[in-house]
């Protein structure tokens, strides 16, 4: 029997590997699995803390964060690939085109 | 038939609607035939009122139909309501009659005009809106009426609107019965402040029954007064009616010789009870009118635009009327009226003829010898000018005789004089115009071989104008002719207001014989100015050298305005623009704008375009928000 506390630390964990991967890659698909792995780390803190008080608001609270990741990594993807095929390129340092 | 008397406004207002939206898209012929039955609708129904008053006798009450609420304020009430009383049937008669023949003439007028439709669609809505004024049964919604005029006015003197000069006499009307309208406004207020109840009937009660003191009667009274002189251009307001001139002649006929302009006349009238609790007011109605009668009589002597003469002809007799009114004999004013509208319109329509004619020429001096080329109009003109100078036994002889014997009677003989005097004036300039225009030979324009009579759709109204003209005056014979005599102002008695003064039958014969003899002494000095020797103006007008300048300047008072008021106006504005509109409320706004704008660009820096920096962003602000939950 694993203890609660060490979900939540791996949760912490993953999180965090998630921000940083965020931060020092300059590449717009890593960026966004990035993204993906902190939305998993938020699923992972809930499930773990759902265990540990034994209630099921936050099982219930998971299978949404699912369904709204996958609706939102179609949408994502699409809008990478669309932004590939005009600019050949997806370095998020060249893609500033909104600076004021 | 005559219960349905208030469709006599709605139905032309119907029709100006129609004629508003769809007219631009009908065929002139529908416009034409739906602008002038809905007048002949109306003249139909007013006549049937008309009759049905008659028939119900002196003492029977007024139509009367509440249409819709309107105004309820704690125990202000004021409603859509109509009344038709004797009074309102002699005006409706007037209106719709004089306006049938007006549209009818117009159909052959404005022929040729590209705007032929938005012309129709005015004229039904100035009727709409007088016949609103003339059977309102309060005074809160005669003043729609009252006001609704003025619009139309102000549209049809700048009906040709590309001409500057048309635009700017259409502004001039206007802004110059602005002034009076602000006069009446205060006065309406005073008034109903005191009585509470906008009906004609109240307030012509009140003074009796202790509502309204001496002292705002003549307050409120005069105040309305001015927003008459306004209207129905007297000294000091009568500037914009010379120049109202440049809309076409037919609407010169219908709104500022016979109708829209003695609406104050109708007022003061109407008002009655009010005015003649104020001996005050009543004298400065009295004497604004006498004095404008002379006054503007001798301006139109040296005028050489036949429709200016006209129109100062026109202030001249609204003078009349408001002698008429001020001395107490209102019944004598609306006479007077009554067959003014005649004989004015018919001056102004065969002057329009004459116009038609010539192909737009308006001035005297390149007319003359048109007596023959023009043998209907001609005729037409002068049983007008007859009627006008008071020839014996012409409608404007029996109303301006009855307007004078009222002021002697009253003991004002100074205002007698001064009405005597005009009538001398009034039969000079009108022939002086028959002779200028129609005798002697042809001059310039009047020389041009394509000069021909106006078609039977013009000169058909001339001829039943010319007949009213001639004959209008048998519904208001002398009283000497014993008390049957005076139909008119028997009809109107118990509606309007009359001091009722005797003269020995002796006395009003000689009066009688003075204002036929001021008629044909006026009509001889014109003979012998303009056809017995016709170097005589030319040796006159050196004589008298200053003299003929102030009257052809017409005593200066449009420049004296122009330098009283409109000017100072005018530079007040253009310093309030410089130093508050441009200074201030610019300076304000620019200012505003530049703050945001260099808020802007300090934030732009913010906006790099790059996803890391907002990213950066974020966090931090997570961080400080976490931080801030922890802590």
């Amino acid at each position: 029997m694993i203890p609660p506390p060490a979900f939540l630390f791996l949760a912490v964990l993953l999180f965090g590997l998630g921000v940083l991967a965020f931060f020092v890659k300059k590449d717009l698909l890593t960026q966004f699995m990035a993204v993906e792995i902190m939305l998993n780390a938020g699923n992972l803190a809930f499930l773990s803390l759902a265990k540990a008080f034994g209630r099921a608001e936050g099982q219930a609270l998971v299978l949404f964060v699912i369904t709204v990741a996958a609706a939102e990594a179609v949408v994502g993807l699409a809008i990478i690939v669309v932004v590939f095929r005009q600019r050949r390129s997806l370095r998020t340092d060249e893609l500033k085109d909104l600076k004021g | 038939m005559a219960e349905a008397f208030w469709l006599i406004p709605l139905i032309p207002g119907a029709g100006a609607l129609v004629l508003l939206l769809f007219g631009s898209r009908m065929p002139r012929r529908w416009v034409s035939w739906q602008s002038t039955l809905a007048v002949l609708a109306s003249f139909v129904l007013s006549a049937a009122g008309f009759a049905r008053l008659v028939r119900a006798g002196p003492d029977a009450p007024a139509l009367a139909k509440t249409l819709l609420p309107w105004i309820a304020s704690g125990s202000f009430v004021a409603e859509f309501a109509f009344s038709f009383d004797r009074l309102s049937a002699v005006m409706a008669l007037v209106v719709t009659g004089v306006g049938l023949l007006i549209h009818v003439y117009s159909v052959g007028y404005m022929a040729g005009d590209k705007a032929y439709a938005r012309y129709f669609a005015y004229l039904n809505l100035f009727m709409f809106f007088m016949l609103v004024l003339v059977t309102a049964s309060d005074i809160v919604l005669m003043f729609i009426g009252w006001e609704g005029v003025g619009l139309c006015s102000y549209l049809l003197i700048g009906f040709w609107f590309d001409r500057p000069a048309a635009a700017k006499a259409g502004l001039k009307a206007f802004v110059v019965n602005r002034v009076g309208d602000a006069a009446f406004i205060v006065g309406l207020l005073f008034l109903l402040t005191a009585v509470g109840d906008p009906s004609f009937a109240a307030i012509n009660a009140a003074p009796a029954a202790g509502l309204v003191g001496p002292g705002l009667a003549t307050l409120a009274a005069v105040l309305l007064f001015v927003g008459a002189t306004g209207k129905s251009a007297q000294i000091p307001l009568y500037v914009w009616l010379p120049d109202a001139m440049e809309g076409p002649t037919p609407v010169s006929a219908l709104i500022h010789a016979a109708t829209m302009v003695t609406a104050g006349v109708y007022m003061v009238s109407r008002l009655g009870g009010l005015f003649a609790a104020s001996p005050a007011a009543s004298a400065v109605v009295a004497w604004t009118g006498g004095l404008t009668a002379v006054f503007a009589a001798t301006v139109a002597l040296v005028q050489t635009d036949i429709k200016r003469v006209l129109a100062y002809s026109t202030i001249s007799q609204i003078g009349y009327m408001f002698l008429g009114c001020g001395v107490g004999a209102c019944a004598a004013g609306m006479f007077h009226l009554f067959t003014h509208a005649f004989f004015k319109s018919l001056l102004f329509l065969a002057a329009g003829s004459v116009i038609h004619a010539l192909g737009g020429e308006q001035d005297m001096r390149r007319m003359g010898g048109l007596r023959k080329r023009l043998p209907v109009t001609f005729p037409a003109f002068l049983v007008g000018a007859m009627a006008i100078a008071g020839v014996p036994f012409l409608s404007g002889f029996f109303s301006k005789d009855a307007i004078l014997t009222s002021a002697f009677a009253g003991g004002h003989y100074v205002l007698y004089g001064l009405g005597l005097a005009g009538a001398v004036l009034t039969a000079f300039y009108v022939f002086r115009m028959v002779f200028l225009t129609f005798y002697g030979e042809p001059r310039a324009a009047g020389a041009h071989p394509r000069v021909r009579e106006s078609p039977p759709v013009m000169t058909v109204p001339l001829v039943i104008l010319a007949a009213l003209s001639a004959l209008a005056g048998l519904a208001g014979l002398p009283v000497l002719l014993g008390g049957r005599a005076d139909l008119f102002g028997r009809f109107l008695e118990g509606v309007v207001v009359r001091t009722a003064h005797r003269l020995a039958a002796s006395s009003e014969v000689l009066l009688i014989l003075a204002a036929a003899a001021s008629a044909l002494a006026g009509i001889y000095l014109a003979f012998v100015f303009y056809r017995g020797s016709p170097a005589l103006p030319a040796r006159s007008a050196a004589r008298f050298p200053r003299l003929y300048r102030l009257l052809t300047g017409k005593y200066y008072v449009d420049e004296a305005y122009e330098a009283a008021i409109v000017r100072p106006l005018v530079r007040g504005a253009e310093l309030v623009y410089r130093r508050f509109d441009l200074e201030v409320v610019d300076g304000a706004l620019n200012a505003s704008a530049a703050a945001a704008r260099g808020a802007g660009q300090g934030l732009n820096t913010v906006q790099s375009g790059l996803l890391r920096d907002y990213a950066l962003a974020f966090l931090l602000g997570v961080v400080i928000f976490l931080g801030a939950l922890l802590l």
